[in-house]
């Protein structure tokens, strides 16, 4: 099957800062994929160039097989959600719908039809006469996301989408966006920095670090298959251990990585039960995030290891700040790493 | 004491504001309006034939006299005609500079742009005025570069226009119009470059994303949330048009202006209300101006 959207090799660079770096990247149609990363990792350069914002210094975009590296925005079948909606002040919510039907030269009352079912899409159907100005930041993003589908799009960019709103709009929007993309059946790209909305809502995620990608993979791989310590600690938190205190718990010098929920708090004394790797350290101090706890124990110098402990009503207590304890793990749930 | 005012005045807001209000508030009212009332008045007193003397008697005569008058019409006429193609030319012209200097330029060369937009006015306006007859005489530069470019045909093809044309640019409406288009543009590219800067990029980028071309982006999007900007600038270029009268009298064929007119009837010709009158005109053509603008939306993005 052609590949929705393909870049290959591309690379971008704005005087000396190289954004994107030999990039290749292949999403399948229908796929909820989500481009991760912290700022200027690259993935809104990413984002930028399958639009047709911004053109790659070297390397191609193919949208469904077909080279568009030099096609202008207005010609790609792509449309954008953008970060701050970029809806047109000037015109009334039904205008902003309408506006890709207009410059296409659709007659006006089919304009108005279409958009009138776009704004019954996104619940919106009663507030067609108002300004943008007039509209909640949750609505704004609604109009957006019709403005940008009325075009029958087969590729749906999103650029932050939820960024601008609070937490709990945010949680309702991603299931929303989730509900909507696979009603469509349609591609949508979206760009985050927010690595609980990559797991929560996307099929595949690519992990961008300094122009480059780290990882793509599934939520669940990225999650538990972590390849580099960047993306072991970007993805969840996990604790990186390397040096010559991994080589002293593992017998192998390659880094590793373990999640605190993962880790267990034994007493310092007493025996380890069978097959199990351990560290000693120096509990810290503990806090308390209702569900769950979170110890940091100090086990040298350098190292401080998180460890998640859920606050279930038959939770032994923990030991005073300050106590010696062992931390223990099974060594499959060590996830080794690249050096 | 200082304190104790301060504490005076802390959640007494409306007295606190109308205290820093009321000298510019008197100023304003008594000094500037008051003086433009006074003679917007003389424009309904008559005058006396036979001493040349201001009556205060209310009358339309002067207005009559206004509209009635060939001679005057003529002047309003073409007053307002020079003054729409100043505008409309500005608009032309500063949008593009405008642009570039909200839209693609560095810094650096936006700081540039700007102070080179304001420089022409850091300098006395007559100077300028003196100068572009110069550029614009016979012999002057203008003409040299045609002759020098093996153009000369075509600026004696312009010259040779009925009504704008002339002996030479400096002695015609032509030169008139391009010495009031330099002198004006500042006042247009200015307002414009504040409301294209206000514009976000996304947006544009909006509209290309969903299928504009620029062309359209540019009728659709940019043009419309310029249309404050564009006014306000119009505002300006048309009404300094209209009120000038030393631009007319240096540069330019023989035919009045309301400026000159407004100067002359109320100096030489001591007609204090026909004078009177004829600076009503501008006052009541900007209202109507601002009326249709607004009307057409042109502020609707603000």
């Amino acid at each position: 099957m052609t590949a929705a959207i393909e870049l290959r090799d591309a690379s971008r660079a704005f005087g000396s800062v190289v954004a994107l770096d030999r990039v290749s990247l292949e999403i399948a149609p229908g796929e909820f994929f989500a481009l991760l990363g912290p700022s200027g990792s690259g993935k809104t350069t990413c984002l930028r160039l399958i639009a047709g914002f911004d053109q790659p210094d070297s390397g191609q975009v193919l949208l469904d097989g077909v080279d568009v590296t030099d096609v202008p925005p207005f010609d790609r079948d792509v449309n954008t959600v953008f970060q701050d909606y970029a809806l047109f002040p000037h015109m009334s919510v039904a205008e902003n719908v309408a506006y890709g039907l207009r410059v296409r030269r659709i007659a006006t009352v089919e304009r108005r039809k279409r958009a009138a079912e776009m704004l019954e899409l996104v619940r919106l159907d009663d507030f067609a006469e108002r300004r943008p100005t007039q509209l909640s930041g949750g609505q704004k993003q609604r109009v957006a996301l019709a403005r940008a589908l009325i075009n029958g799009p087969k590729v749906l960019l999103l650029d932050e989408p939820l960024g601008a709103l609070d937490l709990k709009l945010r949680e309702e929007m991603q299931a929303e966006l989730k509900g909507l993309q696979q009603r469509l059946g349609i591609t949508f790209v979206f760009v985050t920095h927010d690595q609980g909305e990559a797991l929560s809502m996307a099929d595949r995620v690519a992990v961008f670090n300094a122009g480059r990608i780290e990882q793509l993979d599934t939520p669940r791989g990225l999650y538990t298959r972590p390849r580099t310590a960047f993306v072991a600690s970007f993805v969840g938190s996990a604790n990186v251990v390397s040096g010559a205190l991994a080589e002293h718990i593992t017998g192998r010098c390659t880094p590793f990585a373990i999640r605190p929920e993962l880790i267990e708090i034994r007493p310092a004394e007493g025996a380890l039960p069978e097959g199990l790797l351990a560290a000693a350290g120096t509990l810290e101090g503990v806090l308390y995030h209702g569900a769950s706890s979170r110890c940091h124990v100090r086990i040298d110098a350098n190292t401080l290891l998180s460890v998640a402990r859920a606050e279930s009503a038959g939770a032994a207590p923990l030991p005073p700040a300050g106590s010696r304890v062992r931390l223990a793990w099974r060594p499959a749930d060590a996830v080794m790493l690249e050096s | 004491m200082l304190r104790a005012a301060s504490r005076f005045l802390h959640g007494r807001n409306a007295f606190y504001v109308s205290l820093l209000l009321l000298p510019p508030l008197l100023w304003l009212g008594t000094v500037y309006l008051g003086s433009l009332f006074a003679l917007l008045a003389q424009s309904f007193y008559a005058i006396d034939e036979f001493t040349a003397r201001v009556v205060p008697e209310l009358t339309l005569a002067t207005y009559r006299q206004l509209v009635t008058q060939p001679a005057n019409v003529d002047i309003v006429l073409r007053t307002v005609a020079m003054a729409v193609a100043v505008t409309i030319a500005c608009g032309i012209v500063a949008f593009p500079v405008a642009n570039y200097m909200a839209r693609h330029a560095g810094p650096k060369m936006k700081a540039f742009f700007y102070v080179g937009v304001m420089l022409p006015m850091w300098t006395s306006y007559l100077v300028k005025v003196y100068a572009w007859r110069l550029i614009l005489a016979k012999q002057g530069i203008v003409a040299w570069g045609f002759e020098s470019a093996g153009a000369t045909a075509v600026l004696e093809h312009a010259l040779a226009t009925p009504v704008v044309g002339g002996p030479s640019l400096s002695s015609s409406y032509l030169g008139m119009f391009i010495v009031f288009v330099y002198m004006w543009l500042p006042f247009m590219i200015l307002p414009l470059a504040a409301a294209l800067e206000r514009v976000p990029a996304s947006l544009l980028q909006a509209s290309a994303d969903l299928g504009a071309r620029p062309g359209q982006t540019f009728r659709n999007v940019v043009l419309p949330l310029a249309l404050p900007g564009l006014a306000a600038g119009s505002v300006f270029t048309f009404s300094l048009t209209l009120g000038d009268y030393i631009i007319p009298s240096v540069v330019g064929a023989p035919g009045y202006f309301i400026g000159m007119m407004v100067y002359q009837q109320q100096g030489t010709a001591g007609n204090l209300p026909l004078a009177a009158a004829f600076s009503v005109v501008p006052i009541v053509l900007i209202g109507l101006y601002l009326t249709l603008a607004r009307r057409l939306g042109a502020f609707d993005a603000l």
